[in-house]
């Protein structure tokens, strides 16, 4: 009862199953050299072989867009070619003959949606022990593991979070039993048979980090260190001293060994990988972001950072974005001070502000949780637009993940990644009625043959039902 | 509730201080029983209780008058299934009462005594429209999980409704992991232990009193008489089909299914029997071989079958979310305009979490709409109640207009300014 229970939740907030959750932006170290890094130099390993499509030109016109930093037209005309955004505008707008187009009165467009936290493919359904492959528990820091190897392209969780939810790109994170989790990987939401049919092309690396309850718990569990929150940081501190010289050894030209765990942090202090930490309380994200200093690495975004309301001027400052739930509370300590109204202070105070999942279930509607993050900073005078919402939902989290001069925003020469709503993605009675990602129309409701079925569901009851 | 009745197996009705007459004016009145909603309507409340509800109200002379025009006026959103009161945190154990495993009792578990009214997510869901849930323990040890009550949310020392209202019990994959490893174990196990409970009720010396003991088997006798309804968690089609066969070997009892995330599938046969489900309304995942079936129009679909259906929130944030009920439904009327799936109307959809579940626990006489006789739980909402932008801005249980306040709001108050300013924040209050 307990083990089911548990693998309903997130990852992130389970004893055993914990998680971390972080995303960072990319730092940019004026020291870091790539032509000199030997490992700059290898061909990555493990390459993306994502293919858009065959997509159509096709506009959408009479429809209320969001474009995802903040815009909104109405009446106005999206049009996607070659998987590209090929124009958006007012009524006005001219597009070519003979495309595909589509009537949107009273439907709305925005961006594809981004969830910056999954664990989609490492946690996937069924929840079964088999499948749980998101936290390398046996040791306190696995910066040497990739989320990547973890990853089940068959999760039938992808295909809701399309078709439901709206989900065009995600990073899968590691858990977060572990301070230093392992390194995520940012999909495409296509299914493929390899995950690197899924890879994101040219998207920077996370590194999963994690503070406070799960990894002191995990590993105080097991007479080891950290059993406490300053042993969290001292372990934390002492592999970035080892990561400061290994980054040196790699650096001097001299032979050495490589080290995958070292090679992931040294990408960090570099520069080149994103940090994304799981977070929830003020006071432990105002040391991570010392720590952060002491070493020279920027923090991209904390997770399910629930307090970041009281310390939105400092994430404000310090340009650290905030991937919270609109109202999650109270099922762990270090979640108790969660309020419903902290995406709304944050953006408030100017502060970048996301909506993260971390869950199979609310991923499809990270639409409709914003929207209650939007009412409830409404209701104590911070009024948000519609439009500005949906950048919680879009080109925030493609900033965060490093990604946003590629998709996130309908903005020309971005990958066509859309939605088409049949109403308000604000209103609970709203749901995609198309979405293209890179200009391919991967779901469409009114037509079963562009609903994806994971081979996991092939010959199952349910097979390519509604869901 | 303000005023505890000694007899909790009896429907306790809490009343207002004052002898008070309520007319809740112009608003849109939906009564919660299925019909559409009323534009301009009345709701007349005297001691706590319904006197009528409608658009041709008189509203008595002497009344005190709420008025609620642009506003929605419902019943209280009655929580079809939660673990309400149970926890503060649910991952710190000292705060945590679900489960009774280790206490060695089963079926005579009684969760009314730790339904702990002075807890945050009394005070958190009751600010967002919940007044009433049916609260359940969590299966420990043993398949029966012991008895539930129905709770009310009242900002008051006594949240009991209904003590012992119901028996819970796992079955599926859950029941299987407490009973051995194999379904067929919860068969046995729940053929013998109610066995045992009538050698327990005949005095029979053979009583197996390893199997459970007296406390337990003397929970189990009103469940196999009938009296008391048996609430049995299963997800899959299969095992659907064998408790509809097993209850035959017990025509008496009243069953229940809770959760049923593959209940569409067999749906005709659940509506044969007679049975009546709380249901998860938006699982659509396989997060277990038992729900591969699992889709979001499964309510639709058991009720276009002829199956009583509610919302309820098994093991899905069950203790502290219930105030997700609204959003649930919400959803089930977002279906009605996709193609392919199955929807309920917005009537039907507001019914899943008011009057249906009172119905289904047998208190559909005195709770979960707003007709005459009834328990006067309102709700008075800034606009749709199923829609996201809409909060409740009034709350009366048994006529009792409620405090909305909860620590949230205080953190929220503290930090709408996150900057200190002359004294520390701990000195912002």
């Amino acid at each position: 009862m307990v083990l089911v229970r548990a693998a309903r939740y997130t990852a992130c907030l389970l004893p055993l199953a914990l998680m971390a959750c972080s995303a960072s932006e990319v730092p940019k170290s004026a020291s870091s050299k790539l032509a000199d890094k030997p490992a700059a130099k290898a061909a990555a390993p493990f390459p993306s072989t994502y293919k858009a499509y065959p997509s159509i030109a096709t506009a959408i016109r009479n429809v209320t867009i969001f474009d995802g930093e903040g815009g909104r037209i109405d009446n106005g005309v999206v049009f996607m070619s070659g998987g590209k955004i090929s124009s958006v505008g007012g009524a006005e707008t001219s597009i070519p003959a003979d495309i595909a187009v589509f009537d949107g009165t009273g439907k709305y467009v925005t961006p594809g949606i981004i969830d910056v936290h999954s664990h989609l493919g490492d946690y996937p359904t069924p929840s079964v022990e088999a499948h749980s492959d998101g936290n390398e528990a046996t040791s306190p820091t696995t910066p040497e593991v990739w989320a990547e190897h973890s990853v089940w392209p068959q999760d039938p969780g992808f295909s809701r979070a399309l078709v439901n939810g709206g989900i065009t790109t995600l990073q899968i994170l590691p858990g977060s039993a572990n301070l230093m989790g392992g390194r995520s990987v940012t999909l495409k939401n296509v299914y493929a048979r390899t995950v690197q049919g899924m890879k994101f092309p040219g998207a920077p690396y996370g590194l999963k980090m994690a503070c406070g309850e799960n990894p002191k718990r995990v590993y105080g569990a097991k007479g080891k260190m950290p059993s406490t929150r300053m042993g969290n940081l001292a372990v934390n501190r002492q592999t970035w001293i080892k990561a400061q010289e290994y980054r040196k050894k790699r650096d001097s030209g001299k032979d050495f060994v490589r080290d995958l765990g070292m090679e992931t942090l040294a990408g960090v202090l570099d520069g080149e990988i994103l940090i994304h930490n799981h977070c929830y309380r003020a006071d432990e994200m105002a040391l991570v972001l010392d720590m952060a200093k002491e070493f020279g690495y920027k923090v991209s975004t904390f997770h399910h950072a629930v307090e970041s309301y009281k310390i939105a001027d400092l994430l404000r400052d310090a340009g650290v974005c905030s991937a919270v739930w609109a109202d999650w509370w109270g099922f762990k300590m270090e979640a108790y001070d969660a309020i419903p109204e902290n995406a709304a202070l944050v953006h408030n105070s100017g502060a970048c502000t996301i909506i993260h999942s971390d869950d199979e279930n609310q991923i499809q509607r990270l639409n409709q949780e914003a929207a209650k993050a939007q009412a409830d900073g409404r209701r104590m005078g911070i009024n948000i637009s519609d439009a500005e919402v949906i950048r919680w939902l879009t080109y925030n989290p493609a900033k965060a993940l490093g990604i946003s001069e590629k998709t996130g925003s309908l903005k020309l020469g971005k990958m066509a990644d859309v939605v088409l709503w049949n109403g308000n993605p604000l209103s609970v009675y709203s749901r995609p009625e198309k979405v293209w990602i890179d200009g391919a129309l991967l779901f469409d409701s009114a037509d079963p043959k562009r609903r994806p079925v994971s081979d996991f569901e092939l010959g199952q009851p349910g097979e390519g039902d509604v869901k | 509730m303000r005023h505890l009745l000694l007899a909790t197996i009896m429907l306790a009705v809490s009343s207002p201080v004052f002898a008070e007459t309520i007319a809740i004016t112009g608003g849109k009145l939906v009564i919660g029983d299925g019909t559409a909603p009323i534009d301009g309507g009345t709701v007349v409340i005297r001691d706590g209780t319904i006197v009528a509800a409608g658009s041709n109200v008189v509203v008595p002379a002497g009344a005190r008058r709420i008025e609620a025009t642009g506003k929605w006026v419902t019943p209280g959103v009655f929580a079809g299934f939660s673990r309400l009161g149970l926890s503060e945190v649910d991952a710190v154990n000292g705060t945590n009462d679900k489960s009774s495993g280790k206490s060695g009792f089963s079926a005579g578990i009684d969760i009314a005594p730790a339904i702990d009214p002075f807890r945050t997510p009394f005070a958190v869901n009751r600010a967002a429209g919940v007044t009433r849930a049916v609260v359940a323990p969590d299966a420990g040890d043993n398949m029966f999980a012991g008895q539930g009550a129905i709770a009310d949310l009242g900002a008051d020392a006594s949240p009991i409704t209904k003590a012992r209202a119901f028996q819970f019990a796992e079955f599926g994959e859950a029941g299987a992991g407490l009973t051995g490893g194999s379904r067929a174990g919860t068969f046995a196990t729940f053929r013998a232990m109610l066995r045992e409970a009538q050698e327990y009720a005949a005095g029979n010396a053979n009583f197996d009193d390893e199997l459970l003991r007296a406390e337990d088997a003397r929970a189990l006798l009103p469940v196999l008489r009938g009296e008391t309804r048996l609430l049995v968690h299963v997800e899959g089609a299969n095992d659907i089909n064998n408790l509809i066969n097993l209850r035959k070997e017990f025509p008496a009892i009243k069953m229940v299914f809770v959760g049923a995330s593959e209940g569409w599938r067999v749906a005709d046969n659940i509506a044969a029997a007679g049975i009546s489900v709380i249901a998860s309304a938006l699982n659509d995942l396989p997060a277990s071989f038992e729900m591969v079936g699992a889709t979001q129009s499964n309510i639709g679909r058991m009720k276009n079958a002829g199956v009583k259906v509610a919302i309820g929130m098994i093991n899905d944030r069950d203790s502290h979310q219930l105030r997700y009920s609204t959003q649930y439904a919400g959803n089930l009327v977002s279906l009605k305009r996709v193609p392919g799936a199955t929807g309920l109307s917005w009537n039907d959809a507001f019914a899943a979490i008011s009057s249906i579940p009172a119905e289904i626990m047998g208190m559909g006489d005195r709770l979960g709409s707003l007709k005459a006789g009834k328990a006067a739980d309102v709700v008075i909402w800034d606009g749709d109640p199923l829609e996201l932008s809409s909060a409740a801005v009034t709350v009366m249980i048994d006529g009792v207009e409620q405090p909305l306040a909860n620590r949230q709001a205080r953190l929220r108050e503290r930090y709408a300014r996150p900057t200190e300013g002359d004294l520390p924040k701990a000195y912002d209050r």
